[in-house]
């Protein structure tokens, strides 16, 4: 059953970085264009689903060595954290704020902390994608 | 600190994170859970203290001022719900302690109860129409989750019923919400008021709508012809789930029909409130029908919780001062008590291996302290006089007469003697009587489990002999009901 998917295997480990590529552009797109947390890690959970179709479970798992529940957990938290952090300030729960930074290679950025909000949305999206398809593929 | 009044959903919320890391650790869930439902108690305590100090409590999440953003309302209503919800919250979790089993509690239980917890409280405590629909989410997936944990063959066939029809209410939710989106162009519930509240007359479509509403709401809070899924799919959980359903899941459906009745749709009563009324009335009937008929005492607790929401709609559709705050004081009175009910039940299935009232009597010779812990919570959920459902019952039926609406105040009159019956059935049939031999008789934590469930009692029981200390607080809380301007003006101020 393995011999024979030379061709695909081969093609996976390169169409995999660019699946990732793109995902990862689009998560940093949101803010301007189409794009965001969400669909980014779709994306992403896409390109490790094409692993598990090109080599099995126990490979993928060898590979990319996470517990996706935990993925799932430490992504929620990033967001809830970033969204509580207003309480520190005594502003309304949920106030995002931004600034101008100016960082040694990419130059003048202006960060905001919705990024690190959709970055937990991001683990999340791939944290619980990752579980259903795992699960179901382990049970028998 | 502006922040208050979100921290009852944000303390759940992050416990329930925490506790997907401890998943293996049965222990440090318990005592994370335990701590944190504790601290909430406290936390929803110094909301109800300071909207009865300061007035209605608004919350503009993101900074974004009111008709834009999402905003959080604690009125006294949602705050006194709350509250109730964190105290029964606590009760069940100690009672999970001894008696879900680790299995289940390494399959994410108490993170999930937290879920449920976060659901049930949003959706009191939010004053937009659409994260209203998303609490409820967050609150119906804790409990398709809760239901189906464990994985037996009647939790399974009875999560798929569950999960069926509240998928169904669910999109018919979202397509109400869609109509009224149309019609008013806003989904802050203060400024739909007002955009209502300043038509002439209330348009056809509009009445549409509120029926909408009450079938969607009716579904999520078994009303007449809409109960059918809740006495099978309650029954399958295990208690302390059971308990939660029972005391919470229907109460958010009652909630968000008080609330959308008298903050939407107030202007034209005449169809409306006629069609609640009926609805309420055959509620009531239905659910003590139920009550009588069976002889397994989950049922019996099940169409119980039938009969008390006709009770409380009843008083809503009413829309009197006195039948409103009836309602209201019955309907925390009704949560504490279904509660209760449902954990004793809980012990004594324990104790006898049985559901069925035929083969089990004399429990009173061994169990003393449950027998009298069950008669209290029974004459309480019958409303007599010294307890908590009396207050509550008796302003119901006395504005359903002053109302001149002498059928239904009758009805409920005389369901009152019908559910007392149905209790008392239980403790006569089950706790007088000789002893009988139980097959198993190793040691249950008997006390371990009766403890959150004298602490609920007490909580009832305090609430029935202060009923003047809490009818200032519920008075405040009806005063957003009748005057709906109030709610507006605190959320849409300057």
């Amino acid at each position: 059953m393995k011999s024979s998917d030379v061709i695909l295997q081969t093609t996976s480990k390169i169409v995999f970085f660019v699946i990732l590529l793109f995902a990862i552009h689009l998560f940093f797109e949101g803010h301007y264009r189409p794009g965001g947390g969400f669909v980014g890690g779709l994306v992403t959970a896409g390109a490790i689903v094409l692993f598990l179709l090109a080599f099995d479970i126990k490979t993928v798992s060898i590979l990319l060595p996470f517990d996706y529940k935990w993925v799932t957990a430490i992504g929620l938290l990033i967001s809830i954290l970033t969204a509580a952090g207003s309480i520190v300030f005594n502003v309304p729960f949920f106030t995002h704020t931004y600034d101008h930074f100016h960082l040694p290679l990419i130059g003048e950025t202006s960060l905001h902390t919705a990024a690190l909000f959709d970055l937990g949305v991001y683990l999340v999206v791939v944290g619980v994608t990752m579980t259903i398809i795992q699960t179901i593929g382990e049970s028998e | 600190m502006i922040n208050l009044i979100v921290l009852p959903i944000l303390i759940p919320l992050l416990t329930a994170v925490l506790l997907i890391f401890f998943a293996s650790k049965v222990k440090t869930q318990r005592w994370i859970s335990a701590i944190s439902a504790l601290l909430n108690i406290g936390v929803a305590f110094s909301v109800v203290r300071k909207v009865f100090v300061d007035g209605i409590q608004i919350l503009n999440v993101g900074s974004w001022v009111a008709p834009f953003g999402i905003t959080l309302v604690s009125d006294m209503l949602s705050a006194l719900l709350v509250l109730t919800t964190t105290i029964i919250g606590f009760a069940v979790i100690l009672y999970s302690f001894s008696s879900i089993g680790k299995e289940r509690e390494k399959y994410y239980y108490y993170a999930l109860v937290q879920f449920l917890l976060v659901g049930v409280i949003g959706a009191f405590t939010t004053g937009d129409i659409f994260n209203l629909f998303v609490f409820f989410e967050v609150m119906l997936m804790a409990s398709y989750v809760l239901l189906v944990i464990g994985g037996t063959k009647i939790q399974l066939r009875e999560s798929l019923k569950y999960l069926t029809v509240n998928v169904i209410s669910s999109a018919l939710f979202v397509i109400s919400v869609a109509y009224l989106y149309s019609v008013v162009g806003t989904l802050n519930m203060a400024q739909i008021s007002e955009r209502i509240g300043s038509l002439e007359e209330m348009p056809g479509i509009l009445t549409v709508i509120a029926v909408l509403f009450l079938i969607v709401f009716g579904m999520k809070g078994a009303i007449f012809p809409l109960y059918f899924w809740l006495p099978g799919s309650y029954f399958a959980p295990p208690i302390p789930v059971m308990a939660l359903f029972g005391a919470l899941l229907t109460k958010v459906g009652v909630y968000s029909i008080i609330r959308t009745f008298t903050l939407f749709f107030f202007q034209d009563k005449d169809y409306t409130y006629e069609l609640l009324m009926i609805l309420a009335i055959i509620t009531v009937v239905v659910g003590v029908i139920g009550s009588i008929a069976y002889w397994n005492i989950k049922k019996i607790i099940i169409y119980n919780i039938i009969t008390a929401i006709g009770v409380i709609l009843y008083g809503v559709s009413v829309a009197t001062t006195t039948s409103f705050t009836g309602s209201i004081l019955y309907l925390i009175h009704d949560m504490l008590i279904k509660a209760a009910l449902f954990l004793l039940i809980g012990v004594m299935i324990k104790i006898t291996g049985t559901s069925n009232l035929r083969q089990f009597s004399g429990l009173i010779k061994h169990y003393p302290g449950l027998a009298w812990t069950f008669f209290i919570a029974a004459i309480s959920l019958a409303g007599i006089p010294p307890f908590s459902g009396f207050v509550g019952k008796l302003l119901v039926i006395q504005g359903g007469f002053t109302a001149e609406e002498y059928i239904g105040a009758t009805i409920i009159l005389l369901s009152s003697l019908l559910v007392l019956y149905s209790v008392m059935k239980i403790f006569i049939h089950g706790f007088w009587g000789v002893p009988k031999e139980y097959a198993k008789k190793e040691s249950i934590s008997y006390r371990a489990l009766l403890f959150p469930i004298v602490l609920i009692i007490t909580i009832s029981v305090l609430y029935g002999i202060g009923s003047d200390y809490v009818y200032s607080y519920v008075s405040q809380a009806v005063q957003t009901l009748v005057n709906p301007e109030l709610y507006i003006e605190a959320v849409l101020k300057e």
